[in-house]
């Protein structure tokens, strides 16, 4: 009964309510994928700032949160949406479902690393910067006796075999990101052979974002592929874990965006505009939020180590991202690791505990023969089922969007690429275990 | 096969359909078309459409064959779905037949915790079993320190095998224990006067007679847990059929077929397995005439009998709670990482949630009772139709029905935002918004447990009762009234305690469908918490409130029922 009210009282409010700004009051609904402890502290401290305001927060993951919007276009009852993922943000404003809005904030730079903050049509906003890295849990580390990982590439060593945890690419943005970053850093087919030879240690692969941190931090994984700040504030909670950043990374910005119709327009802009003010930017320093403020002041006030990408040029500035490319091929690059790293894990884990046990009776007593052989089946592993042109060629684009040119449809294509992969681990085992032979 | 006893050519055919019960029938199939048929078919449509055109086709399902992923995925669901089949009864059988059989000291206790892991709020369950049976869990731990092995609980198929079978053995338990202490004692002092005793006692005569109870419990089971998709992916076993399909609607979108092709799939192995099991009944009569001979004679256990049996109780009760004595120490626990107990103790995570969960308490406890009580409605409707009339297109009621079970929660949460979001309500807000939309979500998820309940307990029931009131001159309202609802009520209790139960933790579909927070219930407030490190510890809080309220409520709803029925057999 009292939802009712509060629903007649909010269409009564938005009937009143004239076209021109005014003080901002009553409630704003903002729709997030951020957690309590993100969302508790920026309500608290906004309803002080504008007395009379209330946030009413409504927590969906990501996708979910677009698949509402789209759902209930045609009578949109939510302000703001409000997540990390650039890409989702890029759904919404192709469906019309974001409101232009240039924010009156001024002192924010254009860039932060080599990615703008703002979306350059003006649909959206960065307010916090992340980037991807590394987590693990000391403990974990300690009684496995592993060594602290710096590079992407550390995560192939054989040490640590099945120590590793990832979240789909598919079923998370800051994942997908990663990836993308990757193979763009360092090329299709060279990015591709990194990923494959750390994925080949994955324990598992996760199908939500925070379902790595999770493990981590309660020593189930001992090493987390993660955003920045599942790390930070895992640490602000009290557990053991650390982090650190990789040379190719890429800062992106978590965004907000006031939604098309807005049933309370005045109160959203005045939310955004506290997000980017000083105020609200010194909220993303609390140890349960821990994200990097797009503000360079505001680090003035962080804690000694805080990392700051307007300081430190080592941080995402190595990647100039191309998000133009990364959208053209999103859907193909997370099928692929879907069909041949998510689905295909063990066969990938037995052709990469051969290969390791192949380099270790080399390193015992060389030999030309198994050298060669080793390599055949790293190249094995390595191999793609297609191109990076293939990959954004409109016949492929289009078996996945359902268009007219397209050769095959998508469940034909990902069987060709899972059976095309598992021949081909399967053929890394066996020429792996030929070169060890070879070698003994 | 047992010697269930051959069907006295069942009475039931004499009766034919009254006006009544024709329009009681039609209420059901309008609403059940309403709100299940109408918005689940608004979505898996698409798995008979070309994607981009639009056009129908059947090549979606020719993919579906073609692919190994899927393919591999149907036989590890039917591999994953039997053997938790076979776990739960192995968990379910000891404890059902002890408590009921023998004069045993807390057997109420025991069928209270027994039904308790039933209510496990979502992911919380998963995070606690890890904590305590995950590689690097308390057990392994331990494990590792002392003997330098670890055993692999949660890992792969198995794995999920464990944690299912631990979740959903109640299923058997309660519709066991309901049969058991349905029979009547004449059939088994008839057995034991002609000399049988013993196991062969139970094999042949009462583990038949209470067949219907376990066949609805393992139906159940079995369904539920094919048709699983969190316990899986919380796991990160992916390579089954309900993950597969959640993971292509929820990654690759609405327009991908396959996700609803993958959906048709699993509605069809559902409903056919619901199918055999009654067929499997079929041609039996399961009825017994006497009533109030209260179930089985109890009996005294010797020394040693008695102290096996608390051993294998308690043995299988901590196994099957372990999941709860992990969130619980979760929910007071500082920080709990790769070590088999917490590092220290703190009571801040309740103080933290309590403030604000009175709300979500208070929809919760809402939501589930509307939601229980249409169940146990409408799923003694659908029994009453199926097997006391001969209505034309009955059974399609009962399989509409179950096939609910298979619909996994987002589908139909996105049927219901894409079939109610246009109705306007009076006052001009969408009906999808509004509470009640969540109340009938959780009612039709929740439908097949009642159903299956009082199915199982209409079964146990002779006609012969019903004729010989008709005789005596009542109504057929008033017979229903007066005779089979009494009669039936231990297993609409049970139907209503399952649907309750498990409704006040659900979350899939409610999470697409709470538009405003002071609408949403527990699970949802849990959902939230969870999404972050220092979040784990109120969460956890959160699910602990949850069950105890969940619990409590069960044994209030037992207390009203059982002094009920005693003030009635006082009267008479």
């Amino acid at each position: 009964m009292r939802a009712f009210v509060q629903l007649m009282a909010l269409a009564a409010l938005a009937a009143l309510s004239p076209a021109q700004a005014q003080a901002p009051t009553g409630k704003v609904t903002v729709l997030t994928s951020f957690s309590k402890d993100v969302t508790d502290p920026f309500k608290k401290a906004f309803e002080a700032a504008h007395p009379g305001t209330t946030v009413e927060i409504q927590n969906r993951n990501t996708n979910a949160g677009v698949k509402l919007l789209e759902e209930t276009r045609s009578a949109n009852q939510v302000d703001i949406f409000w997540a990390s993922a650039p890409d989702a943000f890029e759904v919404l404003k192709g469906k019309k479902l974001l409101q232009l809005y240039k924010p009156k904030a001024a002192g924010i730079p254009a860039k932060i690393g080599a990615y703008p903050i703002n979306d350059p049509d003006g649909y959206y906003s960065g307010f916090a910067a992340s980037g991807y890295g590394i987590m693990w849990n000391e403990r974990y580390a300690k009684a496995n006796k592993l060594p602290d990982p710096k590079e992407w590439q550390d995560l192939a060593k054989p040490a640590y075999f099945d120590h590793v945890s990832i979240a789909a690419p598919s079923r998370s943005g800051t994942t997908h990101l990663t990836i993308e970053t990757i193979l763009q850093g360092e090329g299709w087919d060279k990015g591709w052979r990194t990923i494959k030879e750390w994925s080949g240690n994955l324990r598992n692969v996760t199908e939500r974002s925070f379902g790595v941190p999770d493990a981590v931090n309660s020593g189930q994984v001992g090493y987390g592929i993660v955003i920045d700040f599942f790390a930070f504030s895992a640490q602000g909670a009290g557990f053991p874990v650390k982090f650190v950043y990789p040379t190719v990374t890429t800062i992106v910005p978590a965004n907000v965006g006031i939604v098309a119709n807005p049933p309370n327009k005045a109160t959203a802009e005045a939310f955004v505009e506290y997000l980017l003010s000083p105020a609200g930017q010194e909220v993303l320093l609390d140890k349960g939020i821990r994200r990097l403020p797009v503000r360079p002041e505001t680090y003035a006030k962080a804690p000694a180590d805080y990392p700051n990408p307007f300081k430190d040029p080592s941080l995402g500035g190595k990647v100039t991202f191309d998000s133009g490319l990364s959208s053209a091929r999103t859907a193909v690059v997370d099928t692929l690791y879907d069909q041949l790293v998510t689905f295909q894990l063990d066969g990938l884990k037995a052709a990469t505990k051969a290969i390791h046990a192949a380099e270790a009776a080399l390193a015992k007593k060389d030999n030309a023969a198994s050298r060669a052989a080793l390599q055949e089946a790293r190249d094995l592993v390595a191999k793609m089922p297609v191109t990076a042109e293939q990959a954004a060629s409109p016949e492929i684009r289009a078996a996945f969007t359902g268009g007219k040119e397209k050769s095959a449809r998508q469940a034909e294509l990902e069987q060709q690429w899972a059976a095309s992969a598992k021949a081909a681990y399967a053929a890394a085992e066996a020429k792996a275990n030929e070169a060890a032979k070879l070698a003994r | 096969m047992a010697t269930a006893i051959e069907a006295p050519r069942a009475p039931a055919r004499r009766f034919t359909a009254t006006p009544g019960q024709m329009l009681l029938a039609a209420l059901i199939a309008l609403f059940l078309a309403l709100f299940l048929v109408i918005p689940v078919v608004t979505v898996i449509y698409v798995a008979f459409t070309e994607k981009g055109t639009g056009a129908f086709t059947l090549i979606n399902f020719y993919d579906f064959a073609r692919t190994d992923l899927f393919i591999a995925s149907f036989w590890n669901s039917m591999y994953v779905a039997t053997m938790t089949v076979v776990l739960a009864s192995l968990f379910a059988l000891p404890l059902a037949y002890l408590t009921t059989r023998f004069e045993f000291r807390g057997a109420g206790i025991v069928q209270m915790l027994g039904f308790i892991p039933l209510i496990m709020p979502p992911f919380a369950g998963a995070v606690a079993m890890q904590l305590l049976f995950g590689r690097n869990g308390t057990i392994n731990l331990l494990l590792d320190d002392w003997f330098g092995f670890k055993i692999p609980f949660m890992e792969g198929l198995n794995g999920v095998v464990f944690a299912q079978a631990v979740h959903y053995f109640p299923f058997i338990l309660i519709n066991l224990s309901a049969a058991l202490r349905n029979i009547d004692r004449s059939m088994e002092e008839a057995a034991q006067n002609l000399g049988s005793h013993g196991f062969r006692l139970f094999r042949r005569v009462v583990f038949p007679l209470a067949m219907p109870g376990y066949i609805a419990g393992a139906s159940l089971v079995f369904v539920k847990v094919f048709d699983d998709l969190a316990t899986p992916l919380l796991l990160n076993v992916k390579d089954m059929l309900a993950p597969q399909a959640y993971l292509r609607i929820t990654s690759i979108g609405l327009a991908d077929p396959m996700g609803y092709v993958i959906a048709v799939v699993l509605i069809v192995v559902s409903v056919a397995a619901m199918g055999a099991s009654a067929w499997v009944m079929k041609g039996r009569d399961y009825a017994t005439v006497q009533r109030g001979g209260g179930g089985l004679s109890k009996r005294p256990m010797n020394r040693s009998q008695a102290i096996g049996a608390y051993a294998i109780v308690l043995l299988i009760l901590f196994l099957v709670l372990a999941p709860h004595i992990g969130l619980f120490l979760l929910s007071i626990a500082t920080v709990w990482s790769f070590s088999p107990l917490p590092d220290g103790y703190t009571f801040a995570h309740y103080a933290r949630v309590f403030a604000e969960s009175s709300v979500f308490i208070k929809n919760t406890l809402l939501y589930a009772t509307l939601a229980g009580i249409i169940d146990v409605v409408l799923g003694t409707a659908i029994a009453y139709l199926v097997l006391r009339t001969k209505l034309p297109g009955r059974h399609w009621l009962d399989w509409t029905a179950s096939a609910a079970l298979a619909i996994p929660g987002v589908v139909l949460g996105i049927g219901y935002l894409r079939t109610f979001f246009d109705v306007k309500m009076p006052d001009g807000t969408s009906f999808a918004s509004f509470w009640i939309v969540i109340v009938l979500a959780l009612a039709i998820r929740r439908l097949p447990y009642a159903l299956r309940a009082c199915y199982a307990a209409l079964q146990q029931v002779s006609t012969s009762l019903e004729e010989a009131a008709e005789n005596l001159g009542a109504t057929k309202s008033r017979t229903v009234r007066r005779i089979v609802l009494p009669l039936m009520m231990g297993g609409m209790l049970a139907g209503f305690v399952t649907s309750f139960a498990t409704a006040a933790v659900e979350l899939s579909a409610t999470l697409m469908l709470v538009q405003s927070t002071s609408d949403a219930p527990l699970a949802y407030g849990l959902y939230v918490f969870m999404q972050s490190p220092a979040g784990r510890g109120p969460g956890a809080a959160l699910g602990i409130i949850a069950v105890l309220l969940v619990a409590v409520c069960t044994l209030i709803s037992n207390w009203i029922i059982e002094r009920n029925q005693h003030l009635r057999s006082t009267r008479t």
